[in-house]
């Protein structure tokens, strides 16, 4: 089973050569690991997506536990959560086409950021089975460059993780 | 106050009650030694190869239960120091290693001497730092103590540029530790230690399984307490050794691949085991689906990470072995187990160790001297090997903290240079090394250390001229197609001792056994003792790979 770890660190170098180093050393296996500096600046907040059963899970808890930079790991996965991916896609668009990628473009809610003499990079966020869709569809046309972020994700309502606490006081 | 951030992390290391430093010193680690010449306060054992240092260091922090602290220069210097690193992380031995590092404005250019030292042993330690503001030594030196030295301890690593070490800061007292992300848990979960109380008090088969959280904890005292309450018999781990004194009505010995096969007649039986302070680490539990069987396990430890990982568990307890045992010893009551120990008695009398007495040396013989005449109280060290499960299985050490080896990671060459760390530690006991003539040429030129330290190091060696413990899983295993075990050259250890102006004492017929063995404990000075065993000569008893823990061979 897949789960969401979001995971707060301190925002020293190296810390994620730990944290992706134990994995690899330990056979964990990562499915996409995404990092980002949180609203107070010491500290970052990584979103790991790793693959394994509860006693996998649970060493990997308590693994990640035990490295001195890690603060808080919080497995979102069985919480209501909103999660994101973003893409960026360079698709062939000769003219004859463009119209049809713009209609797919809408349908998604995606958008255009750029168009090249025949081609047109496309931006698209949301939950992963929407990323995969959007890729999808403009398979056809022919995909020249692509990249995509890993997931974000975040707890619904009143629930938080944060270095305090996991509930608000309300 | 203005100084060096070098004169400022010898400042740090001397609040920290630091006294010694094993060493070697080099170029880029150069500020430091300046600023340690300033000094006079810390000793500073200067060893023969950067891996001594570490070793010591380890020897040094498992006699005293203080940290150890050794140095190394950049480089070559600080890669000789992880093997001994991973040794002291496996072991969860607390240690502060100080590298220093090319200057930060070379870092990342293959400098001369230039290694990424932190990135190495990122797996190997507790945590590491690489200094890059000089202002943070004094809050970087005083985390990394504290890191080492509580919790599970471990070593931490301080990785020093050259012109950090240099620069001037104004030294402040740091105060907050800010650690936002370590905080060890002591107090077991008053629920579950209840739990556990009341498991034990309705077990009839109890046994406890005890390692080196006992000694990391100074829980020995306690934890006799606790066995003397529950007439539970304890059997120890091969680094939990000298929790229970050998000798102590209810100590079984070692239990595992090596171990006394009592004791794990014991594991296989217990309905209650109680884990005190260990791994389940597979030289102990061989095969883990076949572990103590007919037992619900409960299991105390300070690292949650241990719990679960190899064995399951039926009361999981994180917390400070010492302070939980001390709550359950609230809940429990006196209880006797007169049926149980009977039974283990009977096993002890028709399963006992044993060897087969020859016209040759014995191994065995060496170390029941070597006990006879310390009484059990010298600290005893030793390589890996052979040698090592025979000192494990007869010496029967009497004390915590006086069994030294090397026992997650089997470091050979690690006897020589903890000896003289734990010499350093210790220099009002009796250090005996015990040894291999395989073990002792890896690191034998600290020696050298020994002797010109003035550390009288009884360093015993049991030669048989091979690789013994490999010979016998050859045997085994291999079909006796011997490859690779044999020294057709070994050096004159009677000379070698010589060379050094030291003492060299040889032992060739068990005639000669207490005489030479009295002449090298009552010599003021390191002496080598070269013993020649019979090479063929195997340690029982033995779990084959696949047999259950409680039918070992026996020899």
């Amino acid at each position: 089973m897949r789960h969401i770890l979001a995971v707060l660190v301190e925002n020293n170098p190296g810390v994620l050569t730990r944290v992706a180093g134990l994995f690899s050393r330990r056979g964990y296996n990562i499915d996409s690991l995404t990092v980002g500096r949180t609203e107070n600046s010491r500290i970052s907040r990584m979103t790991i997506v790793v693959s394994g059963d509860d006693q996998v899970l649970e060493q990997v808890t308590k693994q990640l536990h035990k490295l001195v930079d890690v603060i808080k790991i919080n497995d979102i996965t069985s919480d209501q959560y909103v999660d994101r991916e973003l893409v960026l896609i360079k698709v062939g668009a000769d003219p004859s086409v463009r119209a049809e990628i713009m209609q797919i473009v809408d349908i998604f809610r995606a958008r255009i950021v750029d168009i090249g003499r025949k081609t047109l990079m496309i931006e698209c966020t949301g939950d992963e089975g929407k990323i995969n869709a959007v890729i999808e569809s403009l398979m056809p046309f022919g995909i020249k460059e692509l990249v995509r972020t890993g997931k974000v994700a975040m707890l619904r309502g009143h629930k938080f993780t944060s270095i305090n606490d996991n509930r608000e006081d309300d | 106050m203005k100084m060096t951030a070098a004169e400022a992390l010898v400042k740090c290391l001397k609040e920290q009650g630091v006294d010694v430093v094993f060493g070697y010193p080099g170029g880029n680690i150069l500020p430091v030694y300046d600023a340690m010449c300033e000094s006079s306060d810390i000793r500073h054992v200067l060893v023969r190869h950067e891996q001594g240092a570490v070793h010591a260091a380890d020897g040094y922090a498992r006699v005293t239960g203080r940290v150890g602290v050794c140095m190394a220069t950049s480089g070559p210097g600080a890669t000789n120091l992880v093997t001994g690193i991973a040794n002291a992380y496996m072991d969860s031995i607390p240690m502060v290693v100080i590298t220093g590092q090319v200057p930060t404005t070379m870092v990342g250019t293959d400098a001369f001497q230039e290694v990424d030292i932190t990135g190495i042993t990122i797996p190997i330690t507790k945590h590491n730092y690489l200094v890059k503001d000089p202002r943070k030594v004094p809050l970087i030196v005083k985390q990394a103590f504290h890191i080492a030295s509580t919790g599970r301890p471990g070593p931490v690593l301080i990785d020093l540029p050259k012109n950090v070490l240099q620069a001037e800061i104004s030294f402040e007292e740091t105060g907050d530790l800010k650690l936002l992300g370590y905080k060890p848990t002591y107090r077991g979960h008053k629920s579950q230690v209840n739990m556990a109380s009341e498991l034990i008090m309705q077990a009839r088969r109890p046994l406890i399984y005890c390692g080196g959280g006992i000694h990391a904890s100074n829980a020995s005292d306690t934890l006799i307490r606790f066995a003397e309450t529950l007439s539970a018999p304890v059997t120890c781990t091969l680094m939990g050794l000298g929790a229970i004194p050998g000798g102590h009505d209810l100590s079984l010995g070692m239990l595992g691949l090596h171990g006394a096969k009592y004791a794990n007649l014991a594991v296989t039986e217990c309905d209650v085991l109680i884990a005190l302070g260990v791994r389940f680490d597979d030289r102990v539990a061989v095969d883990f689906s076949s572990f103590a069987p007919n037992a619900k396990v409960i299991h105390v430890d300070i690292d949650p990470a241990e719990i679960g990982k190899n064995v399951r568990v039926d009361i999981p307890i994180v917390g400070d072995v010492k302070m939980v045992m001390e709550a359950m010893l609230e809940k429990l009551e006196e209880k006797s187990c007169d049926e149980w120990l009977a039974q283990v008695a009977e096993w002890k009398k028709t399963y006992p160790l044993h060897y087969k007495a020859g016209a040759g040396l014995k191994p065995q013989a060496v170390i029941e001297a070597v006990r006879e005449l310390t009484d059990g109280d010298a600290v005893i060290v030793t390589d890996v090997g052979q040698h090592q499960m025979w000192a494990a299985q007869y010496y029967k050490t009497k004390k915590p903290r006086t069994f030294i080896s090397s026992g997650g990671l089997g470091t050979m060459g690690y006897g020589l240079p903890a000896a003289v760390g734990a010499k350093v530690g210790a220099p009002d006991r009796e250090v005996v090394l015990i040894t291999g003539d395989g073990s002792f040429q890896m690191c034998m030129q600290e020696f050298g250390t020994a002797v010109e330290q003035g550390l009288p190091v009884k360093v015993i060696i049991l030669n048989n001229h091979s690789l013994g413990m490999v010979r016998q899983l050859q045997e085994f295993y291999c079909n006796r197609r011997y490859m690779a075990v044999n020294f057709q050259k070994n050096p004159d250890f009677v000379k070698f001792a010589g060379v050094y102006d030291a003492l060299g004492l040889r032992i060739s017929d068990a005639g000669q056994l207490h005489s030479v063995l009295e002449q090298a404990l009552g010599h003021d000075g390191p002496v080598i003792v070269d013993c020649i065993i019979e090479k063929d000569e195997n340690v029982y008893p033995m779990v084959l790979a696949g047999q259950p823990l409680s039918q070992p061979i026996e020899g």
